[in-house]
């Protein structure tokens, strides 16, 4: 399972003249298990902020994450995450990476590589088993976080704007990669990008969030069949209707 | 790149060739110019010095002495300096609380501590240790400081979601080795300074033995010749840490870093 209802989600931080910036106003949705929902935003919209208060890694203020019934305080192995920036542990080869929550858990070796070498293969990157991530490319890079979050096999992973460093190619084949992973994984999966091709391709709904404060602008369920082409009309019409529904009412372009 | 090219495109034949020049200008000098043994020995002098030295076994004494001063020295540095860096990098009371005090004290040149060394612990090793205490902590302290303060945040968040969320399992398996090169460059600026006390640290005679103290011995006796035995020997172990700090801990402690840019 990996239902999550957000309620009523406030934060905010304090500036240095005393005042406060209100980053999140009233944030309530829900995400359904197994769905893919990107969250797309322009930039200091408050995405990111959301994002880490869904992980446990930052408290808000308000309101309420509940996660298959259960209030999320601090981080969580349900809760798995990739990050915008690189995050691999570079002292740690791609299979100790990959391993690092098992090992936490207390798993022995044998058993943690397994695993992570079914994780590994997943994500199509079993000759740099051993490897450091140096050695890697972005792409690749990106690829083996996913795979070290999934290990800890949880009910909902968080991306935050995982390819926004990627070129243009690599973005798309990382996309087209995800999605067969999450057919095979089945993992309720929130991603956060301000491209909107990125999220028209990738999920079952998008969110818009409005720019500070961030609140919930729009809701788009996407319902083209998948594989979904980039280059069909059906895909360019859509991604036109978000286009101007954001332009018309969120003021972010 | 040629054949006689290392890796980083250096070619050692001009080091070696640098090096013979030095030792015929030197020769020259002395044997021809000055003439004059006790201002300048030529390198022949210094060769026969070596040889009577070899033939009274004194220097493995010595270096034996030496090395255990700064043992002591080095080695009370790091049980001192790493824990303590740790907690300041990673703690921002255990900072405030610290930091003052050692911005004080760190200035003080380590061979103004000596008449205290010398109440303190008498002439001893461990007086002699002390010196290279305090000129080798305050690195060790600053780089383990800074290597802390310096961990990427991704990191420690990373592992917290990956569910390390325990202080002291956070500096074991992420902070301390992402510290670990500032850590080792500050131990191998440590070991450079500890050296260097060495001489001045053997000099009040807290040892019958010692490369520095047998430096100032043979000076007291006009053996210049000997002096620079010891003066080559001393420089010769010095590089030779370096090495061990380039060669060895680099290769195999911080193998991960090859093709990053530090």
């Amino acid at each position: 399972m990996g239902r999550l209802e957000i309620r009523d989600l406030n934060q905010s931080f304090a500036k240095d003249d005393g005042s406060r910036l209100v980053v999140l106003d009233h944030v309530t949705f829900d995400v359904e298990d197994k769905e893919f929902v990107c969250i797309l935003g322009s930039s200091g919209c408050g995405k990111t902020t959301l994002l880490r208060l869904i992980a446990g890694l930052d408290t808000a203020q308000a309101g309420s994450i509940i996660l298959d019934g259960e209030e999320i305080r601090g981080t969580n192995p349900k809760v798995g995450m990739v990050f915008q920036e690189y995050s691999l542990f570079p002292w740690r080869t791609v299979i100790d990476n990959i391993a690092f929550g098992l090992e936490m858990q207390g798993m022995a070796k044998d058993d943690r590589y397994r695993i992570a070498e079914r994780y590994l293969n997943l994500v199509n990157l079993t000759q740099f088993r051993d490897s450091y991530p140096s050695e890697l490319s972005g792409g690749m890079r990106q690829r083996v976080a996913v795979a070290r979050a999934l290990a800890l096999d949880p009910v909902l992973l968080l991306m935050d704007e995982p390819f926004g460093a990627l070129d243009a190619q690599t973005r798309n084949m990382l996309q087209k990669e995800l999605l067969e992973i999450q057919e095979e994984t089945k993992k309720t999966i929130i991603f956060i990008t301000h491209s909107v091709d990125e999220a028209v391709y990738l999920s079952d709904r998008i969110i818009v969030l409005t720019p500070r404060p961030g609140r919930i602008c729009r809701m788009f369920p996407i319902n083209l069949p998948r594989p979904r082409d980039r280059t069909s009309p059906e895909f360019a019409k859509l991604r036109r209707e978000v286009l101007e529904l954001i332009n018309l009412n969120c003021s972010f372009q | 790149m040629g054949r006689d090219t290392g890796k980083d495109g250096k070619d050692w034949r001009l080091g070696v060739l640098a090096i013979v020049f030095a030792l015929a200008l030197w020769q020259f000098v002395a044997a021809v110019i000055i003439r004059y043994p006790f201002i300048l020995p030529a390198p022949t002098d210094v060769l026969s010095a070596f040889a009577s030295l070899l033939q009274k076994g004194e220097i493995l004494l010595d270096l034996q002495a030496s090395l255990v001063h700064f043992a002591i020295g080095l080695g009370m540095a790091l049980l001192v300096g790493i824990p303590l860096g740790i907690a300041m990098g990673w703690n921002r009371r255990l900072e405030s609380l610290f930091d003052p005090l050692i911005e004080i004290l760190r200035p003080i040149p380590p061979l103004a501590w000596i008449p205290f060394a010398i109440i303190w612990f008498g002439l001893t090793s461990f007086s002699g240790g002390f010196i290279i205490f305090v000129g080798s902590v305050f690195p060790v302290i600053i780089n383990t400081y800074s290597g802390f303060r310096s961990v990427p945040r991704v990191f420690v968040e990373a592992a917290r979601m990956l569910g390390c969320t325990k202080s002291l399992d956070l500096i074991r398996y992420i902070a301390f080795p992402a510290a670990l090169p500032s850590v080792a460059a500050g131990i191998r600026v440590a070991t450079g300074v500890g050296w260097m006390c060495l001489v001045a640290a053997e000099l009040f005679g807290v040892s019958n033995y010692g490369l520095g103290q047998k430096l100032w011995f043979f000076y007291s006796i006009h053996q210049m010749d000997s002096v620079v035995v010891y003066m080559i020997i001393l420089g010769l172990i010095g590089l030779a840490f370096d090495m061990i700090f380039r060669y060895y801990i680099d290769r195999y402690f911080l193998k991960w870093r090859t093709g990053e840019v530090a």
